[in-house]
């Protein structure tokens, strides 16, 4: 008992704060304490748990469960269907994504100039990607593509297996994903050029700019920030693929067009090794991260640079 | 009615709303809340013209047992309904019967997906091992333990339509296909029918598609034909016969390559060319039957040709299964074991949708012997090229769909025979050497 006791802190304003300060600290938390309970019994646990699969050799019925340390990611390192899925995605993603942006960025140019019936443009760029990707699948799937009586060789007068000739395949899928979600890009682009404020067209006008100059000089420019934000998301969305090409293919023919995830997936619970499936999925995980901390870097110096 | 039922798990529920009624007294009301009925959930994957006679089999059954509810659940079928059994019987709370096949029994971690049957409740139920075909009663086992309840056997058929055969004069004075013992004569009669048909392929079959089998399906009915076989017994050496593999294979690019089979159909155009008498041959598995005669197609069904020495032909095996269950109530259990017998003591039934019975007694009843043309090829029984027993193969298997896509260019002539089969040899290394994700220690 050598400390001295503090005296009764009633009195000081100092202490009125901090116990201010600290009663809202629990209520706060009291506050967060549902999310936060999901956000660990969702996600956190889930992760750590999904680590821990991943080094072992347990299957879907959650029995042979030894642990293995880093046998599951020598064994996918070393699994040329391991690569070829990554490929793929890898592939998907640069294939998607630059026409995704582009025409995005087209398209609402286009319609942003169209000074008529725009709800009609707007509509038609947009519509596809208020369907959803089993519909757009099996749209695609059984009118457009089919060798026979499909719409695109009905068209063409040709016989071309779009989606079971390796060759074409993945062209084939990139071409269904552009149609169907290019609207979203879309939407946000046109967002972005209605608040750019009209003065600024209309001083360049004056100063003898040309439409070209206007567009370089002014729109562009202003559009970068959607432009990065439209990038990130993309390549997000791109990277995460599965459903369309689950749906259209299966990842055939030959592996052509499996992505990383239907390769998780396919180990995982068609082929009931799921702690395989987790370690592929860990690769994926990292590769995303990695992603998204470099363009993390990049904007923030691009950010720092601008100031 | 026998003893009043007991109050299940199951049943509390609705029992207990329905106290004042009619359910206390042990007579069956109508099916819905409050129902006094046993509920037994019964998984299937029959959705092509044989689910159609599943279908009245389970109503047939609903009639004779007033007191039983068998919820049907029609399930698409390959990979994804393995997939929702393994997820379900994983989870415990699973259905309490599903079918399955034989070939993927060693596959699936029997003893955590599936759980053992009850030998003697099946006794109880009137089925004895002693009733089934042997060879596929052992398939049924891991280890001496029964796992399934063998329904019957479906191997690849010949269909073949009788008024473009019999113009072709190809038909016998009984007006049944002459035989063909060999490639060429095969070929002969295809090319006969060519011609009958102004130069349109004769042949279809499930050449190509999302997750095609059928190129494997053919592979392996004339691979083995020659006594080609896949692995040895201890389930871990290649046994491919390069020469025999090639053989089929060559064969199989030949018919795409001279337009004797078209190329370019998946399974739903296979069948649908075939229906409409587009082409007068189709190769498939003997369960279209129920659908062709309802549509009023003129046809008859034989044995796959045989080609290259005997005249096996690739099959695989219906099954019952139970999916694991953390608690089974011994009341729905009891039930699930009559609704099975029933079924299978009415595989005369069942052969209508063009399955050979495993239950031996079916197949001397003279219901079964009159069907036609069904009873056509149950001599094959004797002669089915099963899957090697190990985990990866079976009815929609990794294995199935790997060779299938492998052999579909050979087909198109996209690929040489050799590349077809090396890319098939490929695919079965890479599933050998990844680990058997139930291996046998945990039975």
């Amino acid at each position: 008992m050598t400390t001295t006791v503090a005296a009764p802190a009633a009195a000081t304003p100092a202490a009125t704060e901090a116990k201010v300060r600290r009663s809202w600290t629990q209520h706060g938390l009291l506050f967060v304490a549902p999310f936060l309970l999901i956000y660990v019994a969702f996600l956190v646990w889930p992760t750590v748990q999904g680590l821990r699969m991943s080094m072992s050799s347990v299957n879907i019925a959650g029995t042979n469960d030894t642990l293995v340390g880093f046998d599951n990611y020598a064994e996918a390192f070393a699994d040329p269907r391991m690569w070829r899925s990554l490929w793929n995605t890898v592939v998907f993603t640069v294939l998607s994504t630059v026409p995704l942006v582009l025409l995005g960025l087209g398209f609402a140019l286009l319609v942003h100039h169209l000074r008529f019936v725009q709800w009609l443009w707007r509509l038609s760029f947009f519509g596809p990607f208020l369907l959803p990707s089993a519909v757009v699948s099996i749209l695609w799937l059984q009118m457009i593509y089919p060798p026979d009586y499909g719409l695109i060789n009905g068209t063409l007068g040709t016989e071309f297996t779009w989606l079971t000739d390796p060759s074409t395949s993945m062209f084939s899928v990139v071409l269904t994903t552009v149609w169907w979600t290019v609207g979203f890009n879309f939407l946000l682009y046109l967002a972005a050029l209605q608040s750019i404020p009209q003065h600024l067209y209309e001083a360049a006008a004056i100063d003898g700019a040309s439409a070209w100059d206007k567009m370089r000089s002014i729109t562009l420019p202003l559009l970068g920030r959607t432009t990065a934000l439209i990038v990130v998301l993309q390549l997000l969305a791109s990277l995460k693929v599965f459903d369309q090409i689950y749906l259209m293919t299966g990842g055939g023919p030959e592996d052509s067009t499996r992505p990383i995830i239907e390769y998780a997936y396919d180990m995982g619970f068609t082929g009931y090794r799921i702690g395989y499936a987790s370690a592929v999925s860990y690769i994926l995980f990292a590769i995303i991260v990695i992603v998204s901390l470099a363009q993390l870097r990049l904007f923030r110096k691009r950010a720092e640079g601008s100031s | 009615m026998q003893d009043p039922p007991k109050v299940t798990r199951r049943s509390l529920l609705g029992g207990s709303l329905a106290l004042v009624g009619a359910a206390a007294a042990g007579c069956a009301i109508p099916v819905g809340l409050g129902s006094a009925q046993t509920r037994v959930q019964y998984w299937h994957f029959l959705g092509a013209s044989d689910g159609i006679i599943m279908n009245q089999m389970v109503s047939a059954f609903a009639k004779d047992n007033p007191n039983i509810f068998v919820e049907e659940n029609v399930l698409a079928w390959g990979e994804p309904y393995y997939t929702k059994i393994a997820m379900a019987g994983s989870g415990g709370r699973s259905p309490d019967l599903a079918t399955f096949h034989l070939a993927r029994l060693a596959g699936i971690g029997a003893g955590a997906i599936l759980d053992p049957i009850n030998v003697k409740l099946l006794e109880e139920a009137g089925l004895r091992a002693a009733d089934f075909s042997p060879p596929i009663w052992e398939r049924a086992q891991l280890d001496g333990v029964l796992y399934a309840i063998p329904f019957d056997a479906h191997p690849m058929v010949l269909y073949y339509n009788t008024d473009i055969c019999g113009k072709a004069g190809l038909l016998g004075s009984d007006g049944k296909l002459l035989p063909t013992r060999n490639q060429d004569e095969l070929l002969a009669m295809l090319r006969k029918v060519k011609e009958t048909l102004g130069g349109k392929p004769p042949l279809v079959f499930d050449a190509l598609g999302l997750g095609t089998v059928g190129p494997w399906r053919v592979w392996y009915s004339l691979y083995a034909q020659s006594g080609g076989t896949l692995l040895a017994d201890d389930g871990v050496t290649i046994t491919i016969d390069d020469q025999k593999a090639l053989q089929a294979l060559r064969l199989m690019a030949q018919l795409g390559q001279e337009g004797l089979c078209d190329p370019r159909t998946d399974y739903g155009a296979s069948v649908a060319s075939f229906t409409n008498g587009q082409s007068a041959f189709l190769w498939n598995g003997d369960w279209e039957t129920t659908g062709l005669k309802e549509r009023k197609t003129p046809f008859s069904m034989t044995r796959f040709p045989s080609v290259f020495g005997t005249g096996a032909a690739q099959a695989d095996c219906h099954a019952f299964v139970l999916p694991h269950q953390r608690f089974r109530d011994p009341e729905v259990e009891r039930a699930t074991y009559r609704f099975i017998a029933y079924l299978i003591k009415n595989s005369a039934d069942w052969a209508v949708a063009g399955h050979v019975p495993a239950y031996l007694p079916a197949l001397e009843e003279p219901d079964y012997l009159a069907l036609q043309p069904q009873s056509e090829y149950r001599s094959v029984i004797t002669e089915v090229a099963l899957d090697p027993q190990v985990w990866f193969t079976g009815s929609a298997s990794r294995m199935w769909i790997e060779f299938g896509e492998a052999f579909s260019p050979v087909i198109s002539a996209e690929r040489t025979p050799e590349d077809g089969l090396a890319a098939a040899k490929a695919s079965l290394n890479r599933l050998l050497s990844a680990p058997n994700p139930f291996p046998d220690q945990e039975r």
